[in-house]
């Protein structure tokens, strides 16, 4: 069995503790041994992205030192894996970005499942994020995952691909623009019915879920949480 | 009948940084439809025909492939194509900026004994303000592609790379013609074929009478010294064969090494920019020649901050574009601003990284406008690593004090666990006052940039290392 690390991220370590939790739970469930090392703190993506390499660095270098030892990274961050895999290189030159996993990767391609013995009654419309999707090519995984729990009913979210309009600092900067991205992706989520909506980042969730808390429309959730459940 | 049409440039400042600009696009609801509508059509008709390749993929890294060997070799190429389509007939000169090129060209053209030109769609002379130029040194230029004739006619700028009109409808259409043609008949429908008939017959007399014509390039090929002009209405290859004198303005990272390797780039370049499998009229020339097309045939190789761009080593990508607008028509923040906001003849995604690169200290703004998404890298035929180069621009700097010492402040919290630690726990008291509510639907600025469109969640009472430290006992 390999020596699983579980990098929280940020996001979740301030906000949404009950993430990593299911990744937990659905790692044990598989048999895995998972540890969590208690002096990560972020990836270093929000620096990147705005534009501070040397900060940037510094938190890549920091992530290098709490993980290095593990033979997989589990993460449950399109994004933070994204950003391990392609930065990392050039920011610190250093390639464990290799051994990084967004938890879909890592249940589909090292432990072969798809079915993770989770059950979910309820509606749920899927929104493939953008660095999960593109930088880092999830493809369908995260979906395919959803596909085999038990009793959930899936339904499409129109214009899927389109972004959600956060790009971190983006939505601050481009306050407007984002806005204009938001109230899309809020109308389209609606309009599904459902009552979840699952994603594989919540930084991008509690972009919508801000957006869809005023306006109305499904409960964010990120999908982990689904797998996780038993209900 | 016809409502009065306002120029969106006039609306939407050029000179303002990028969300101001974008602010007053996105008031504008008519703009908003015709790009949306516009946009999603091509973006529909491009995923179409470049799905129907197995090869797309090794396609589009043959492109770049290609395009990276021009950079490496780029003065050896440029010189190469003067040699060759100078021994074929034609002229080239060396022009460093676009004041050297506009007055190379105005030149030509006074020396053709004209006073007047027709041109051919060209980004080029966009790029360098040629028709600008020629009005204040007495020179008169008339755009011939339809696009092009509309905003002209307007007197409004491009608002997209290949469709400069998007930002109109087709009665808005209708209207410009009717106010600003002249000629337009009596009782104009918004009909496109009626539209293009009486774009036809204003074009037609400007053809037969015109001595001079005014053209960019899409390649130019150094083994053979010839240039290649693709577009689809016809009006190009009427500028390129009927006025005497012919006179190109290429950007010089437009070269090609081969003539084989246009191969390549005729299968991206239309399904990327229209959408459609084969282009309908292709152009190429190699110099001149007597009693076929133009017998005195100008090329002006212009830099234009090209070779800066070149100098960088991520950011020189930007110069393997070949101007096909699929990055714009996917770009949700495109979509939803239009051109007119970026201030500059390169918007969209490509100009955010083309544009700061070409004017170096202006439009720092551009790099920031984009959620990183990453639909532009995904479609472009030449594979530019768009969110790379973005995020690689933003890294040069400058950076906003505040910002600059707040993100250093998070870094050093971020560097530190047990200060980070300390953070958290800080956070999640500190909110205490908002946790029943469980969310902030107004803060003070900057965060009221967050919150005006969106609530922030607060930190629950339990965090996860608490949960992680407990049943580790
Ligand atoms: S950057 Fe790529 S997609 Fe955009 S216009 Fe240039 S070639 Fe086309």
């Amino acid at each position: 069995m390999p020596r699983v690390g579980l990098f929280i991220t940020c996001v979740n370590d301030a906000l949404f503790p009950a993430t990593p939790k299911a990744v937990v739970q659905i790692l044990e469930r598989l048999g895995y041994d998972v540890d969590f090392p208690a002096a990560q703190t972020c990836c270093g993506q929000m620096h990147a992205n705005s534009g501070y390499k040397k900060d940037a660095a510094t938190l890549a270098g920091a992530f290098e030192d709490v993980f290095g030892a593990y033979d997989a990274i589990v993460t449950p961050s399109g994004s933070c894996a994204a950003m391990a895999r392609d930065q990392y290189p050039h920011l610190i030159g250093s390639d464990i970005g290799d051994h990084v996993y967004e938890l879909s990767e890592f249940l589909i391609d090292v432990a072969g499942v798809e079915d993770v013995g989770a059950r979910f009654p309820h509606t749920v419309t899927y929104h493939p994020t953008c660095h999960g999707t593109r930088a880092l090519g999830l493809g369908d995984k995260p979906l395919r995952l959803l596909r085999a729990v038990q009793g959930i009913e899936l339904v499409d979210l129109p214009a899927a691909d389109q972004c959600c309009g956060f790009g971190g600092t983006f939505a601050l900067k481009n306050s407007e623009v984002s806005s204009a991205m938001l109230a899309d992706k809020c109308r389209h989520a609606a309009d599904t019915g459902a009552e979840y909506l699952a994603a594989a980042d919540n930084s991008c969730l509690t972009h919508i879920g801000g957006g869809i808390f005023r306006a109305g429309g499904p409960r964010p959730i990120h999908y982990a949480e689904i797998l996780a459940s038993t209900a | 009948m016809s409502t009065r049409i306002v120029p969106a440039a006039s609306l939407i400042p050029a000179d303002a940084p990028f969300p101001k600009a974008a602010k007053v696009a996105l008031g504008m609801p008519q703009l908003r439809k015709n790009l949306a509508h516009a946009t999603g059509t091509i973006r529909a008709k491009r995923a179409n025909v470049a799905g129907e390749l197995d090869d797309w993929e090794s396609l589009r890294d043959t492109a770049s492939a290609i395009k990276a060997d021009v950079q490496h070799r780029l003065p050896e190429l440029a010189v190469e194509f003067e040699r060759n389509a100078t021994a074929a007939g034609a002229r080239v000169h060396w022009a460093r900026d676009a004041q050297e090129a506009n007055e190379i060209a105005a030149r030509i053209v006074r020396e053709a004994g004209a006073d007047e030109v027709v041109k051919v769609k060209s980004m080029a002379t966009q790029e360098i303000e040629l028709n600008e130029h020629f009005e204040a040194v007495g020179l008169k230029a008339f755009e011939t592609d339809l696009a092009e004739l509309i905003v002209q006619l307007a007197e409004d700028k491009p608002s997209h790379i290949l469709v400069p009109a998007i930002h109109y409808n087709r009665t808005e259409i209708r209207d410009i013609f009717d106010q600003k043609m002249g000629d337009a008949p009596k009782g104009l429908t918004d009909e496109p074929a009626a539209l293009a008939e009486a774009a036809r017959q204003h074009l037609r007399r400007r053809f037969l009478s015109a001595k001079v014509a005014v053209s960019g390039a899409n390649f130019a090929v150094a083994e053979t010294g010839s240039l290649v002009v693709v577009e689809s209405e016809g009006n190009g290859r009427m500028c390129l064969t009927m006025p005497r004198t012919l006179i190109s303005i290429v950007g010089i990272e437009k070269l090609l090494p081969r003539f084989a390797d246009l191969e390549v780039f005729m299968q991206l370049l239309p399904r990327s920019s229209t959408g459609e499998r084969m282009n309908p009229y292709t152009s190429v020339w190699t110099g001149a020649r007597e009693g076929d097309g133009p017998e005195d045939v100008h090329v002006i190789l212009l830099d234009n901050g090209r070779t800066g761009v070149l100098a960088d080593e991520v950011g020189r990508q930007a110069l393997s574009c070949i101007r096909c607008s699929a990055c714009l028509n996917v770009c949700p923040v495109y979509e939803r601003t239009g051109g007119h906001a970026y201030g500059h003849v390169y918007p969209g995604p490509i100009g955010a990284i083309l544009a700061p690169q070409l004017e170096p200290g202006r439009h720092d703004d551009l790099p920031y406008a984009s959620s990183l998404c990453g639909a532009c890298y995904e479609v472009c035929p030449v594979k530019i690593n768009i969110p790379e180069v973005l995020v690689h621009l933003r890294q040069q700097g400058p950076h906003q004090a505040g910002e600059r010492a707040a993100m250093r402040a998070a870094k050093a919290v971020m560097a530190r666990p047990r200060l980070w630690r300390a953070a958290l726990k800080a956070a999640r008291i500190g909110s205490m006052p908002w946790r029943r509510k469980g969310f902030l639907r107004r803060l003070p600025w900057p965060g009221s940039k967050w919150t005006v469109s969106r609530d922030l969640p607060v930190p629950p009472k339990e965090d996860f290392r608490d949960w992680w430290k407990e049943r580790q006992r």
